[in-house]
């Protein structure tokens, strides 16, 4: 560590560069996130990120276990957004078996995967605030506003955030009974906090003037280094992989999507707004059209009652959808049996992440932490 | 209406009289002094302890929870028992450090927040020190307290220390000079720089925040006040430890709770200076004139919780440029308009004063680069 | 005007102080434990094992299949043998070690017996983690009714399947949940 006392003003006194170590334990909300940085008086010349203090193991695990006795581990990957991490992880699979999902399921899976992005964002726009001072306030509103989906969630699936809802084939559960009406009340209500959420934020001097220009992505870095989500959508590159792959229904419901010009920590803020008042428009279809039915197939019933004889056709699949934070894929490789031979998953915060030291160079180091906070990375995912 | 509103200088009184016969003269002088300063000594920690409780209360409002409810009803006794809690914690001084600066700096800091609460007219004839340059000594003593913080800074021996020290000196200093400045519209206006005949200069609602002059001074003294107070949102030096840590880090236990108290105490004593120097003081009609001061103080105190519980933290750079580019010229032409005000027939000043203030506002926030944020960003939405 | 921004931001948090004081919903934290929210039907914490009169006649058959299917393995089961060493349809010793149970509610789902499912119960809090929290047979079993008092839809369409069905458990429940 270097001893010399720091100086901002004559350049003609040499300064050594100071390296210090932010986190693993950080004041703001992200988890156990280590970024050894070096500064050079206020600014960053190098930033090395050190993660790995969450590894869990989840790959290995599921090599050891059936099918679906992993489900319950995705939930705990990204543990904001249970309910994408495991309709990722039944596309996959359902590829490898060739099982048809019924209609009314796949509703369920649509309106369970946009609530999720809503709830997500929702809980992004809070800790970015507080990443930037902002005591606590935003965060408490949009609390109050993921509580209500949390409980619809909970009265559905039967856990608030460790949902373990979707089978191969299916859904758990059918939806609860009074779920569609306490859904439409707060689909109703949310523009409104919505709204009061971009009165308080939006238009705020102290906040323009922290994150404009703060961070900027350019939109050839963020493709090379295979960026993906809101972080690169913000840059301007149409890349949705709803509209690309249209995976489930989504070809069925006409929504737009967001782009940004700048790449900026407040693109990244206001793209994600944009995409929940899309995602309104989405769970307002689905809500008017889903089905009576059936909600899982009868295959996907049979192997939901006894996993651990389900077995699945040799071969291999990559299952992957537009999670709110990115894209997550999952990687399955069967040679026949029960169990899965190869299982990985490809976290969009982990490759989000790599790209943390070219955005954050020439910064000051007050800024490095509201360009983490604008990627939007949660340590499950990162370590697995 | 009299007597309530004498009712606490009329007790002193009472009690000179009863040891008037006993002591000589110069026994009584001593023992007057020591009645006033120990009212002001119990008073003003008390003041503190309930503020601290007023802020989490306040600011659990705004965010739709109910604030400490546990400890006494309505969580009153909630202020002891964080009390308490720092008394009984361990003292730990870092052992490359210098003890006596490390043991000074937390006093340094506490006594001149308190010194000053003397120089306040609580009321009428209610002022425990009445001297005629009241004003300067009030700024002049305050401003001991920033070196104070550095000597806190640089006794701890730790480089993440020194750095929050250093910005939060190089903040007070900044934001001082538009704060006296501001002041200096009212000197300039009454002629007198004696906190008490600033006071009785604003009879009945005549206060000077019903002029151009007055309202702008109010606002840029009262932005500058919770600058120094390091207050959200300019609360950098102690909040900074998102990165590097604050001045006092290395400070635990009472210490901390020393540098906290002083920091509560500036934000009662200058809302309590802005409300005199603006807002008239204990001017008003009806209430007695305590109630007064405590009500104009208590609401300016209450926008500053107001500010905390909303903004978030402007930086480093952003908050220098705030103060030299911004607030600054703003007061200096503030002192302007001042001027005609005084000189000038009443309806060429209110004009005058109108249209300076405002013209010089619109040209400033053009001016300021740094201000340039972009109000019209776009953004595409595609299929 | 510049400016504008930060003084709407302030008229936000303002119309939320008053609203705590002025709207029944105003304030949206719920004192506990004087106040409890209400207990949603659906809830998963922990594994039950049921018993239709008496606490000695469960309806497991310690079939092992719920040990088999639980991702974290929790589940330890010991078939009774009686006095000739024959085994019966009975769990000897059954255990399950809270603190590796996940609340998965994947050993509800597989039963074939209906003997097991997951509770209500969240206050289990312990200091001794190897005494206390490993629960025991007689800490898991809990009468019937006790579960259709606090998941009567699903008690109701348990009921009535069972009913409906010769006595040994046959095809996983259809469209019903359970």
């Amino acid at each position: 560590m270097s001893s010399a006392p720091e100086t901002e003003t004559a350049p003609r006194i040499s300064t050594e560069q100071l390296e210090i170590s932010i986190g693993p334990q950080h004041p703001s909300t992200h988890g156990v996130f280590r970024m050894n940085v070096i500064l050079e008086g206020e600014t960053i010349v190098k930033l090395k990120p050190v993660m790995g203090y969450l590894h869990r193991n989840h790959e290995q695990l599921a090599e050891d276990m059936s099918w679906l006795g992993s489900m319950p581990y995705t939930d705990r990957l990204d543990y904001f957004c249970s309910m994408s991490n495991n309709l990722a992880y039944a596309l996959a699979v359902e590829k490898m078996m060739g099982i048809d999902v019924p209609e009314r399921a796949e509703y369920i899976r649509i309106i369970m995967a946009e609530m999720t992005r809503l709830v997500n964002h929702t809980a992004l726009v809070g800790f970015l605030l507080n990443d930037l001072g902002a005591f606590f306030t935003p965060v408490l509103y949009a609390f109050r506003e993921r509580e209500k989906i949390l409980d619809l969630f909970e009265a559905t699936a039967g856990s608030r955030m460790m949902c373990n809802y979707m089978r191969f084939g299916g859904v758990k559960l059918d939806l609860h009974p009074d779920f569609l009406d306490k859904a439409k009340d707060i689909v109703e209500k949310y523009p409104a906090f919505l709204d009061e959420t971009e009165r308080l934020l939006t238009k705020n001097e102290i906040l323009m003037s922290r994150c404009q220009n703060v961070g900027i992505l350019p939109k050839e870095l963020a493709i090379n280094a295979s960026i993906t989500g809101p972080l690169l959508r913000a840059s301007g590159v149409n890349y949705d992989i709803r509209k690309i792959d249209k995976y489930s229904i989504y070809d069925r419901f006409d929504f737009k999507v967001p782009l940004g010009t700048v790449g900026d920590v407040y693109d990244r803020y206001y793209v994600r707004i944009l995409e929940m008042r899309e995602s309104f428009k989405i769970l307002k279809k689905a809500f008017k059209e889903i089905p009576a039915g059936p909600f899982i197939s009868q295959k996907g019933e049979v192997a939901a009652k006894s996993p651990r004889n389900m077995k699945v056709p040799a071969g291999d699949a990559y299952g992957r959808i537009e999670a709110p934070k990115g894209e997550l894929g999952f990687y399955l490789v069967s040679d026949g049996g029960t169990k899965p031979y190869r299982y990985h998953v490809r976290a969009p915060s982990f490759i989000n992440l790599t790209i943390l030291e070219d955005m954050c160079l020439g910064q000051k180091v007050a800024d490095a932490i509201v360009i983490l906070g604008s990627i939007d990375i949660v340590l499950g995912e990162v370590d697995r | 209406m009299e007597n309530v509103d004498q009712i606490f200088v009329n007790a002193k009184k009472a009690v000179i009289d009863l040891i008037d016969g006993f002591l000589p003269p110069q026994a009584v002088l001593v023992v007057s002094i020591l009645i006033s300063v120990g009212v002001i000594a119990t008073v003003a920690p008390v003041i503190m302890m309930y503020l601290t409780w007023l802020e989490r209360k306040v600011v659990g409002r705004i965010q739709n929870r109910i604030g400490p409810n546990r400890v006494g009803k309505f969580g009153l006794l909630q202020p002891i028992a964080d009390g308490v809690k720092m008394l009984t914690k361990e003292d730990i001084v870092p052992e490359g450090a210098d003890h006596l600066l490390h043991f000074l700096s937390p006093v340094l800091v506490v006594v001149p927040a308190l010194l000053v609460m003397a120089l306040l007219p609580w009321g009428r004839n209610m002022a425990a020190m009445d001297v005629e340059v009241g004003l300067l000594l009030f700024f002049a003593i305050t401003s001991t307290g920033t070196l104070s913080i550095f000597v806190g800074a640089w006794g701890s021996r730790n480089k993440f220390s020194l750095l929050g020290g250093l910005r939060a000196v190089a903040q007070l200093i900044s934001y001082e000079i538009p704060q006296v400045f501001s002041a200096i519209v009212v000197i300039m206006v009454t002629g007198t720089v004696s906190i008490v005949k600033i006071v009785e200069a604003q009879p009945g609602f005549n206060w000077f925040v019903f002029t151009p002059w007055g309202f702008t001074g109010l606002i840029l003294f009262y932005i500058a006040s919770v600058a120094e107070c390091n207050r959200t949102p300019f609360d950098l030096p102690e909040a900074e430890s998102e990165i590097v840590a604050g001045f006092h880090t290395e400070y635990s236990g009472m210490k901390f709770a020393l540098f906290y108290m002083a920091e509560f105490l500036q934000v009662f004593s200058l809302s309590a200076l802005a409300a005199t120097l603006f807002l008239g003081g204990w001017q008003g009609m009806f209430l007695p004139s305590w109630a007064w001061f405590f009500l104009k103080t208590y609401s300016l105190i209450f926008i500053m919780l107001w500010f905390r519980g909303t903004f978030p933290r402007l930086r480093v750079d952003q908050l220098m440029g705030f103060a030299w580019k911004f607030l600054l010229p703003m007061s200096m032409i503030n002192i302007i308009v001042a001027g005609i005000w005084t000189y000038a027939p009443p309806m060429i000043a209110w004009a005058a004063g109108i249209a300076i203030i405002v013209i010089s506002y619109t040209v400033l926030t053009k001016l300021n680069i740094r201000f340039h944020i972009d109000r019209n960003r776009k953004f595409i939405l595609v299929d | 005007m510049w400016g504008s921004g930060v003084l709407q931001g302030m008229a936000v948090t303002i119309k939320n102080f008053f609203d705590t004081y002025t709207k029944k919903d105003g304030i949206f934290t719920v004192e506990y434990p004087e106040k409890c929210l209400p207990a949603k039907e659906r809830f998963r914490n922990f594994p039950i094992l049921v018993y239709d009169e008496k606490p000695e006649d469960l309806r497991c058959v310690a079939c092992d299949i719920c040990a088999k299917e639980c991702p974290p393995k929790c589940i330890t089961i010991v078939k009774a043998k009686d006095a000739q060493g024959k085994p019966l349809k009975q769990a000897a010793v059954f255990d399950i070690d809270f603190t590796v149970c996940m609340n998965c509610g994947i050993c509800e789902e597989t039963c074939p017996f209906d003997a097991i499912y997951m509770d209500h119960e969240f206050e289990l809090a312990e200091y001794d983690r190897m005494n206390e929290l490993i629960y025991k047979k007689e800490d898991l079993s809990k009468p019937w009714n006790y579960f259709e008092k606090i998941r009567p839809t699903d008690a109701k369409e348990i009921n009535a399947r069972r009913a409906s069905l010769p006595t040994k458990p046959t095809t996983p429940p259809s469209q019903q949940g359970s």
